[in-house]
């Protein structure tokens, strides 16, 4: 036995008992076990972990042991609330593992709620074609040129050689601004811009002139006073109708995929040789002439669908601009917009595209526009 | 123009096969546009029959009308059995008496269908069981006649006299196809059937027989005296016949073909000189030789002169337009339209011929002028070919002669010539150089002749005189057309040019796009509306007297008289689209439209016209430019209703100023334009709810907010409609060329809250700009994040809550320093708009 120790106190130690520290341990594992929820088990660790707890107690006794006691002591406490801290880290983990679990499951929502917090817009399908049919030309190297709607009647119609008093001038029924002979008319075709594009650009010029056009004209399913055009340019040197052939093909297939063009011969002052442009049914192919069983809807089983007019740009209309037309020759076409859209979205009624409703606009969505 | 089948094969030996289809796409490849083929006389079905009428009872009835109960032999094959009392044949009740027993008529028989779905039964009517019906030309579709029954002449033109039971329709020569061709106004020549039947022995490779087949002699004089006093008239052939029987009826053949091509059978005479119109395409006049008064002149007007025109009009001459005069004056409007005082009569027994050439430009004028346009005028604009007058002349003569009994007179007046066709020299690879496809000189010398030019072969070039009948063919250019559209454009190997580099858009055309998308993604929906005005609208908008929006351009004939001005604003024309869309219930509208507004020039001078030979002068460029005022392009929204309805989500956002504020920041912001903003009455706007908006530089753009209650009222918009405008074009202009990034601090952000009292008439963005210039460079943000109004604030004052971020960019912030940043920036807001701090509550 050891020397006498006179602080030595059999019944003060009691709580560092193997047998108490086991109890306390146990008693520990069984309230963290019982706690169901973070809360709980915060009040268990704070009795069986925390500062007051019985383990936390005992440890402040092994300074009263005996030094040859101390260590078994401290071994002993050591190991118990080791056993404590993992058996409540373990616990927590069950508890935030079931309580994630029962929040995810009490927090699901009905996904198929309407979600729609701003209102829905949507570009002019005119807008998203000329857009469209402009980006073709752009990829090719052409530029857009623009000019006024308010035009002089010399670029609408002298500079592209129509006489004065020439009938070609009263086949497009025209549109005067101000006084009689004030030489200032609505564009009856995008065509006075390609003039503006001689006039002011360097040569060789290739554009495209995308815009409104004004006629005096009937107000029904396929005709608006009010219009777009799309018109194409292209004054070098060495340009001929072949070329003016395959741009077409070109512009055909990038807006329509499987399709190619023809040119009907006719007549337009500003060109010579002159054509209508037709487009093969970029739908059926053409296969629906003649087989009344598979109609098509987008060429009325023509085959063919009438596109613009077109032609070699009449030398007269370069002189009028200052271009040496022993050097430079050109091509020029031109499409109606609302026309393509009828035929490229089924559409039926032209009027439907100047009244404004915003179910017309929103129509068309994605790629389709 | 409208060419009968049967018609064009008198001059163009078509394949027997080729029916008006199979023609009309080859005529179409070649550049005709035949719009559709008719068949004439197919809506006239089963039998229709020759009859011989064997007698008539004219029986009156109660309601005063007297029928006639005829027996109709209509041939062993249709008639009904003779018995005691009849012989073979029909009954057939009829109300015309325009014929005698023993005529030849037209009879429908029952299970016939004639023009307008009309079928033939026996029926009981009158009395009697009628079998069949006695045509008039109404009921088959063969003229406007309905005042009596058809009579064939008892020789049917020259061939035996038709049997009873014989098929009437080639004797009425009913059927037919008729090609109508939209003749383009490069070839007049189209307008008549000589030219059609020419192109289309062409395009089908056959034979062509020309309808004008004599040669214009020189000038001879044993005619009716004639003078030509105006170069416009280079050629007049007068030719007279005399003995002419004004009773005779125009031939069925010849009516019947001048209907189909469009005219109204008239007078056997007036029925001749359009027959040869139509078939020559030489415009012929027949004077009544009786009221002819000496010599005919042809001058241009004097001043003052009228002339009755034959639709009865007095017409007041113009000294630009050219006669036909007689010793008492002006007896015609030449190419035009005759006069009345030589008409021809139910009298007329003389007739004096013209066929005058007529030059293209003068008659178009005259035409205009006179808001008068003929058959003849239609084709002296587009071009006649003076080699055909006098072969014209003399058929028209022969044809008096033949038809109506008439003696051509010995002497005939040939005054002036046809007159010379240009020739031209092309080099002869120049349709291979514009074309872009291989063409041999002798090719092109094949198609150009194909087309009657004469072509002749010089080295390397050609030259090429046209045919009379091509007054188009003036250009290089004109020969490689023809070339091109006989050799076909389907056959030139199409190649693509390669363009150099281009640029791409240009910054206004990427700006305009970009400001479209952004304003659509943040839900607006572009429309497009007509952009016409009238002075109401800006009545109705409230637009002051001296407002640039009253500067407008009047349209001369517009489409509508109550909307004649082109638009200076675009809110009407998105007015009319929202009450369009709330009558088809689209209540919820947020609707944008960019386009042109049009501000009148100041000046009123004309644009100039200079000659096309040349490139006009910069100074006429600019004189062409300044009539057309400006034309900026504007960007305008209208929204009424809900910008978000309610719903599961939350209670109804009603859609407001602040959104039509938010269009115009969104399409600010797209283009990197920063707005400022200030309260301006400015109408159509409510003026406690406008704000005029500006680029920092200080240019107005435009302006945004709720509009005036008046104008709701006057357009029927509903409460509370916003609407903005913007002078896109100009905040285009204000769109910054290039930005820079900004360094990145990375050291922590010190946040402060203030809250202001200020006067409630302080605008929020005075006291931010106050905080802002208070802060100093640590400030990164200031936002506005609460308004209050009430008896915690006092009367007559709010509390404006501003959220304020400090950061530096090279050390983490003490309390300190943002504390007195806040300071200074509350301290500089408290001196400008004499803002108290508040303390917030806890």
């Amino acid at each position: 036995m050891s020397g006498p120790n006179t602080n030595y106190d059999p019944v003060q130690v009691t709580p560092l008992d193997a047998d108490h520290v086991e109890a306390a341990v146990a008693a520990a594992l069984a309230e963290f076990s019982a706690a169901s929820t973070l809360a709980e088990l915060k009040t268990a660790r704070l009795a069986h972990a925390g500062d007051k707890s019985p383990i936390a107690m005992a440890n402040r006794e092994i300074g009263a042991l005996p030094p040859q006691a101390r260590r078994d002591a401290g071994r002993r406490i050591g190991q118990a609330r080791s056993r404590i801290a993992q058996a409540l880290a373990t616990r927590e983990a069950e508890i935030a593992e079931t309580e994630l679990a029962r929040r995810l499951v009490e927090e699901r929502v009905d996904v198929t709620l309407p979600v729609h917090l701003a209102p829905e817009g949507a570009i002019h399908p005119i807008t998203a074609l000329m857009d469209q049919m402009m980006d073709v030309f752009v990829a090719m190297g052409w530029e857009v040129a623009e000019g006024p709607e308010l035009e002089a009647e010399w670029l609408n119609f002298d500079a592209l050689n129509f006489i004065p008093d020439h009938p070609a001038r009263t086949m497009q029924d025209t549109l005067f601004v101000g006084q009689p002979d004030s030489g200032q008319v609505l564009r009856t075709h995008t065509s006075p811009v390609q003039a503006r594009a001689l006039l002011s650009r360097e040569l060789p010029v290739y554009v495209v002139c995308p815009g409104k056009a004004y006629r005096a004209d009937e107000y029904d399913a396929t005709h608006l006073p009010v219009f777009h055009q799309i018109e194409g340019l292209v004054v070098d040197r060495g340009i001929t109708l072949a070329d003016l052939r395959g741009t077409l093909d070109h512009f055909a297939q990038a807006m329509f995929g499987r399709t190619r063009t023809r040119m009907r011969p006719n007549y337009f002052p500003f060109t010579e040789p002159s054509a209508e442009v037709d487009l093969q049914c970029f739908v059926c192919q053409g296969a629906s002439v003649g087989h009344p069983d598979r109609p098509c809807r987008t060429c009325k089983s023509e085959g063919w669908i009438e596109w613009g007019g077109c032609g070699v740009v009449n030398p007269r209309v370069l002189q009028a601009c200052g271009v040496d037309t022993d050097l430079y020759s050109g091509f020029a076409f031109g499409m109606g917009v609302e026309r393509t859209l009828m035929f490229r979205n089924d559409a039926e009624d032209m009027r439907d595209m100047i009244e404004g409703d915003v179910r017309y606009s929103r129509a068309l969505t994605g790629l389709a526009r | 123009m409208k060419a009968p089948l049967s018609w064009l094969r008198d001059y163009a030996a078509l394949p027997d096969g080729l029916g008006g289809r199979g023609l009309a796409e080859q005529l179409i490849r070649a550049g005709l546009e035949v719009e559709t083929v008719e068949h004439a006389g197919a809506d006239v079905s089963g039998p229709l029959v020759v009859g011989r009428v064997l007698s008539s009872v004219d029986e009156p009835q109660k309601n005063g009308k007297i029928i006639r109960w005829c027996r109709v032999d209509v041939g062993s094959e249709h008639n009904q059995p003779a018995d005691d009392q009849v012989p073979a044949s029909r009954g057939i009740v009829c109300g015309a008496h325009n014929f005698a027993v023993g005529d030849l008529v037209v009879v429908a028989l029952p299970g016939a269908v004639l023009t307008g779905e009309f079928t033939i039964a026996a029926r009981k009517t009158y009395g009697h069981l009628s079998d069949g019906m006695i045509c008039s030309a109404r009921e088959l579709g063969l003229g406007e006649d309905h005042d009596g029954i058809i009579v064939l002449a008892p020789a049917a033109e020259n061939g035996p006299e038709p049997a009873p039971g014989a098929d009437a329709a080639p004797i009425l020569h009913l059927r037919d196809e008729v090609l109508d061709i939209a003749v383009t106004p490069d070839r007049g020549y189209c307008l008549s059937l000589r030219g059609l039947a020419r192109e289309a022995a062409q395009a089908t490779g056959t034979r062509f027989r020309d309808p004008v087949d004599k040669v214009t002699p020189t000038e001879a004089t044993d005619g009716h005296p004639v003078r030509l006093e105006s170069p416009a008239c280079p050629l007049f052939v007068a030719v007279s016949v005399s003995g002419v029987d004004p009773s005779q009826p125009t031939p069925r053949w010849l009516a019947r073909r001048v209907q189909l091509a469009g005219m109204r059978s008239i007078s056997l005479t007036v029925d001749i000189t359009n027959y040869v119109m139509l078939e020559t395409g030489q415009p012929i006049h027949a004077y009544d030789a009786e009221s002819l008064d000496g010599t005919i002149v042809v001058r241009t007007a004097q001043a003052g002169e009228t002339l009755t025109t034959l639709d009865d009009t007095v017409r007041e001459l113009d000294a630009d337009d050219l006669l036909i005069t007689d010793g008492s004056g002006p007896i015609g409007l030449a190419g035009v339209m005759g006069g009345a005082s030589t008409e021809i009569s139910p009298a007329t027994t003389s007739v004096v011929i013209e066929a005058a050439h007529f030059d293209a430009m003068t008659i178009a004028r005259t035409s205009r002028r006179h808001r008068l346009s003929s058959e003849a005028s239609r084709r002296f604009e587009r071009g006649v070919d003076p080699a055909a007058a006098y072969a014209a002349a003399h058929r028209v003569a022969a044809l008096l002669a033949e038809l109506a009994g008439g003696t051509i007179e010995r002497g005939e007046t040939v005054a002036g010539a046809v007159p010379a066709t240009p020739s031209l020299t092309i080099d002869a690879d120049l349709p291979s150089r514009i074309l872009g496809t291989e063409v041999s000189a002798d090719t092109a010398v094949a198609l150009l002749e194909a087309v009657g030019a004469s072509v002749a072969v010089e080295g390397e070039q050609l030259t090429v005189t046209p045919p009379t009948w091509r007054p188009d063919l003036t250009d290089p250019y004109d020969y490689v057309e023809e070339v091109g559209r006989l050799v076909g454009y389907d056959s030139i190997e199409p190649t693509v040019p390669r363009a150099p580099v281009g640029r791409g858009l240009t910054t206004a055309q990427k700006g305009r796009r970009a400001v479209t998308a952004a304003v659509v993604a943040a839900g607006f929906v572009e429309v497009l509306s007509l952009p016409f005005l009238s002075v109401a609208d800006l009545d109705s908008l409230g637009v002051a007297a001296d407002d640039r929006r009253r500067r407008l351009n009047r349209i001369a004939n517009p489409l509508a008289e109550t909307s004649p001005y082109l638009r200076t604003t675009l809110l009407p024309g998105l007015f009319a689209a929202v009450a369009r869309n709330r009558s088809r219930g689209n209540d919820d509208l947020a609707i944008f439209e960019t386009g042109s507004v049009f501000y009148a020039a100041e000046s009123a001078a004309a644009a100039p016209r200079p000659p096309v030979t040349r490139r006009p002068t910069a100074d006429q460029l600019a004189a062409m430019d300044a009539p057309l005022g400006q034309q900026p392009r504007h960007l305008a929204a209208v929204l009424t209703g809900s910008w978000r309805t309610a719903g599961w989500v939350g209670p109804v956002q009603p859609a407001g100023w602040q959104q039509a504020i938010s269009a115009a920041e969104i399409a600010a912001r797209a283009l990197g334009v920063t707005l400022t903003r200030r309260a301006v009455d400015r109408p159509p706007w409510h003026p406690g709810r406008c704000a005029e908006l500006s680029t920092t530089a200080g240019e107005v753009v435009g302006y945004a907010g709720e509009l005036h209650p008046q104008v709701i009222t006057a357009y029927g918009l509903p409460e509370r409609t916003a609407a903005v405008e913007i002078d896109l074009s100009a905040l285009l202009e204000a769109a910054p060329p290039r930005s820079s990034v900004v360094p990145i601090s990375t050291y922590p952000v010190a946040k402060e809250d203030v809250a202001l009292i200020v006067g409630s008439d302080v605008p929020a963005a005075t006291v931010q700009a106050a905080l802002r210039r208070g802060a100093g460079p640590l400030l990164e943000s200031v936002e506005l994040f609460d308004v209050y109004t009430g008896p915690q604030v006092g009367d007559g004052r709010k509390s404006l809550a501003f959220a304020l971020r400090f950061r530096a960019s090279d050390r983490t912030l003490t309390d300190a320093e943002s504390g007195s940043a806040r300071d200074a920036a509350v301290a500089a807001a408290s001196e400008e708009v004499a803002a108290e701090p508040r303390v917030l509550q806890p």
